[in-house]
């Protein structure tokens, strides 16, 4: 994974997406990939307007489309295996451009792309109106354990200062002379792991000190309890409802 | 190298994202006895490191890098209970905060990346400590073993989720050379890595590998007449007693959890259709037309390879895995013993 | 009127058997300002994780407004982290929710308030810092000194009976350091400063007290202290260049 993965992709504003709380976009989100992963490869229009929907949630969110190609880039692995399926998949094979590709292979790279670039979107779509602080309230809100989201909100908090760690020591070996091209940097590099590690532990045991002497016996203090208004629900419902309303639609048709 | 949406079809993706779900729920319980109270904070600075580390790449073959994955690394330091719960979080902010890693596929993910790595890693960890002398240098060589095989481990895993749920028609046996060979190259830097990296740990700091545990040498007390007799066991941390009941339980919970993934996939793999296909066939929009394009979903293509069905192939393979290693264990283990008994 | 910290004979070994601490007698009464000195290793922190119960398993005994110290005692150390408010030398290691209002809230939160009284308790304790705009942004936007300022914060929320701050000054530019004098001269709570930063001392504590080598070597008014040369050569406190505990700035 590059450095792009460090940033945050959250990008202030107060559009309706911004405003509506976090747990009730996970699950919609979650909703409508499910009924995406679902679909059959074939049904050409409905994946088409999965599109469509994703592209009037950014048009809501006020998120611009070159935010979200930039931020793509994530998928270029798949890509390449996607593209590789119609050459070395097996079944009957058909010409294109002067290829012979497989069938199968053709419609199972598509699938991946289809669904899996639908994926990105809808995961960019939710990182950029959702900040993690409200997205850790959303996670305790669909329930999940209290601890895991404890794990999950130092993780966040301190992944900053661990990483500015980590290039604090990467500028102090290269003030050094230090060039690391070939596999043999990497005892070096470990060298640095192992005590960016240490670092952070003991930060850790810190952390935890500060917090038993503001009164920590074990459990955070709940934050948000606010209740969720109805319109909420239904605003996030519209995309996985939309969805599967697309996706029987299109058996229909097709 | 997480996976994306569209990798695997819908009933896979929520059965992987139940086996994470349970295995979670039983690390979050283990973890305190490898943290006590203190779980969430040294667990989350713990992920932000591995978050940060999975950001080291290395070159593997021409053109390309892998990076580290870490599940292996996490658990030699922080114990493989925690280590379930490090990676799990660390995916699943990867996923919903960095859109890295599909919503739909983090079952997955977690039970690859969070667990069966994790799983592995220390299985082989605990099983080289085992054979080499009692000494905190040990648990080095020991986990670059650990971190080299949990790579390809997790591919194998992944080639089987793949072929029971993957929408592409790819030949088994290659498919599964091909994902072997490239991730025991990328096994090899993450060997490297994690070997350096607890090295580095151990020379300062043993007392935070949680694999380097009881690996100090006895304290002695002398007697009387000058004789060394070892001291008896303190109330802290032991060497024998706490690792060896957890492995236990990881054994027990490791092959269940497998047992559970090859049977409920095999189940879903051949019992019936897709989702939307079942409700079209159930709602009469199916028809023969409809069968020839789903031709590849029929049982027959994609529920059997080589003969044995997916999910029974799989199985099999678990169970003679861990019976093998348990015979292993069961062997060092009585060596062991004897050893020290010759010893004293 | 009851002292805000007695503490007599305290003596500590740590788990390897080093010992740090071989028996600190403390007296510092309700609304004083006492600057803790002493050389690195003096056992300075090892003392302050005393205080609010941290450490423990030594001998002597620590009173707190009235409350001995007991460990052991659950209700008693929650009552005994209140009125102890310890402000760590990393802002970083206290700083660890996702906003500033959060952080502040932790304490209050865990104390068992909830809704109004919580929220009225943390607009107090940032305002009492200068530090009310920033309250919804996350703590690692902040500069450092806005850093150190909300970790005070964070323990003010609590309404402690006393406060300790470990080297509130290291690593503060000096206008963040002018900043936080003006902070804690402004704060109606007693003052235990731990510090290397002598003329920080001067300028906030009427009275200092040294600790080497794991036990008080003097104690008195700062200004004696500072101007005793033979004392602060043989505990390894210098003044800083040009800096005369003499002359006193007007203003």
């Amino acid at each position: 994974m590059s450095s792009a993965h460090s940033h945050l992709l959250y990008r202030h504003g107060d559009s309706l997406l911004h405003r509506l709380p976090a747990h009730a976009k996970v699950l919609a989100l979650v909703g409508f990939m499910l009924v995406v992963v679902a679909t059959p490869r074939e049904r050409f229009l409905a994946f088409a307007g999965y599109a469509a929907l994703l592209a009037v949630v950014a048009v809501v969110a006020a998120v611009p489309v070159r935010f979200i190609v930039t931020r793509m880039v994530v998928e270029v692995p798949f890509v390449v295996f996607a593209l590789l399926l119609p050459v070395i998949s097996g079944g009957p094979r058909v010409d294109v451009l002067g290829l012979s590709l497989s069938e199968d292979g053709l419609l199972a790279g598509w699938n991946i792309l289809a669904k899996g670039t639908l994926g990105v979107v809808a995961a960019i779509l939710l990182a950029a109106t959702t900040d993690a602080r409200a997205l850790l309230i959303g996670l305790q809100r669909l329930r999940l354990p209290a601890r895991l989201v404890e794990i999950a909100a130092f993780m966040v908090r301190y992944a900053d200062v661990v990483i500015s760690d980590m290039q604090r020591m990467r500028i102090a070996r290269e003030s050094r002379g230090f060039q690391g091209r070939h596999l043999g940097h990497l005892r070096v590099v470990a060298q640095s792991a192992g005590a960016l590690f240490i670092r952070s532990y003991e930060r850790g045991e810190r952390v935890h000190l500060a917090m038993l002497s503001r009164g920590y016996t074990g459990a955070m203090p709940l934050v948000d309890d606010a209740p969720v208004a109805p319109a909420a629900w239904a605003t996030v419902a519209t995309l996985p409802v939309g969805a599967a309303v697309l996706a029987v639609a299109s058996g229909w048709l097709a | 190298m997480h996976v994306p949406d569209g990798f695997l079809n819908a009933p896979t993706s929520v059965a992987t994202g139940a086996v994470a779900a349970a295995c979670i729920a039983v690390a979050l319980r283990k973890a305190r006895e490898e943290l006590d109270e203190r779980t969430a904070p040294l667990a989350g600075l713990t992920a932000a490191f591995v978050f940060a580390g999975q950001m080291i790449n290395f070159p593997v073959g021409i053109g390309t890098s892998g990076h580290l994955m870490g599940g292996a690394l996490a658990a030699v330091l922080v114990g493989p209970w925690t280590a379930v719960l490090v990676l799990s979080v660390v995916l699943m902010v990867q996923s919903l905060l960095f859109a890295d890693g599909g919503l739909t596929a983090l079952g997955t993910n977690i039970t690859l990346i969070g667990i069966t790595t994790v799983v592995a890693g220390w299985l082989v960890t605990r099983a080289v400590l085992a054979l080499l002398p009692k000494r905190p240098g040990s648990v080095v060589p020991a986990a670059a073993l650990g971190a080299f095989v949990s790579v390809p481990v997790a591919a194998a895993v992944f080639v089987v989720l793949f072929a029971a749920g993957g929408e592409a028609n790819l030949p088994f046996g290659p498919l599964l050379a091909t994902m072997l060979g490239w991730h025991l190259l990328i096994g090899i830097g993450e060997a490297l890595i994690t070997g350096l990296t607890v090295s580095a740990v151990v020379a300062v700091r043993p007392d935070l590998v949680y694999a380097a545990r009881g690996l100090r040498p006895a304290l002695q007390l002398r007697q009387a007449d000058g004789t060394l007799i070892p001291a008896p066991a303190g109330p802290g941390p032991s060497a024998s007693g706490t690792p060896r009941a957890s492995l236990r339980g990881l054994l027990i919970g490791g092959g269940l959890m497998a047992a559970l993934i090859a049977g409920a996939l095999s189940f879903l793999a051949s019992a019936s259709p897709d989702g939307l296909e079942r409700v079209a066939e159930s709602e009469g929009f199916a028809d023969s037309a409809r069968e020839h394009t789903f031709g590849n979903f029929s049982l027959a293509e994609y529920g059997e390879i080589g003969g044995i069905p997916v999910g029974l192939a799989g199985l099999v393979g678990v169970v003679i895995t861990a019976g093998i290693a348990v015979v292993v264990f069961r062997f060092v283990r009585r060596r062991a013993a004897r050893q020290q008994n010759v010893s004293t | 009127m009851t002292p805000s910290l007695e503490v007599h004979g305290l003596a500590y070994a740590y788990p390897d058997g080093h010992q740090a601490l071989f028996g600190v007698d403390l007296t510092v009464q309700r609304g004083e300002r006492v600057a803790l000195l002493g050389p690195n290793g003096a056992g300075k922190t090892t003392f302050i994780l005393h205080l609010n119960g941290i450490l423990h398993g030594g001998a002597g005994t620590i009173n707190v407004a009235g409350l001995d110290v007991r460990p052991a005692d659950r209700e008693v150390l929650r009552e005994i982290r209140r009125r102890v408010g310890i402000v760590f030398q990393d802002p970083d290691d206290q700083l660890f929710m996702p906003t500033v209002r959060d952080d502040v809230a932790f304490g209050p939160a865990n104390l068992g308030l909830r809704g109004a009284e919580l929220e009225s308790r943390v607009s107090e304790a940032l305002e009492a810092v200068g530090m009310a705009h920033v309250a919804d942004r996350p703590p690692h936007h902040l500069s450092f000194g806005q850093r150190r300022r909300v970790a005070v914060a964070t323990v003010l929320a609590m309404r402690p009976e006393i406060l300790v701050l470990d080297e509130p000054t290291s690593n503060l530019d000096p206008a963040s350091r002018r900043e936080l004098a003006g902070i804690l001269r402004s704060l109606a709570v007693t003052l235990l400063l731990v510090t290397h930063d002598l003329p920080y001392a001067l300028e906030l504590c009427e009275r200092s007290v040294v600790l080497s080598d794991g036990a008080i070597v003097a104690d008195g008014p700062t200004h004696d202290l500072l101007t005793d040369d033979e004392m602060l050569r043989r505990n390894r406190l210098e003044l800083p260049y040009g800096f005369d505990p003499h002359v006193r700035p007007s203003g």
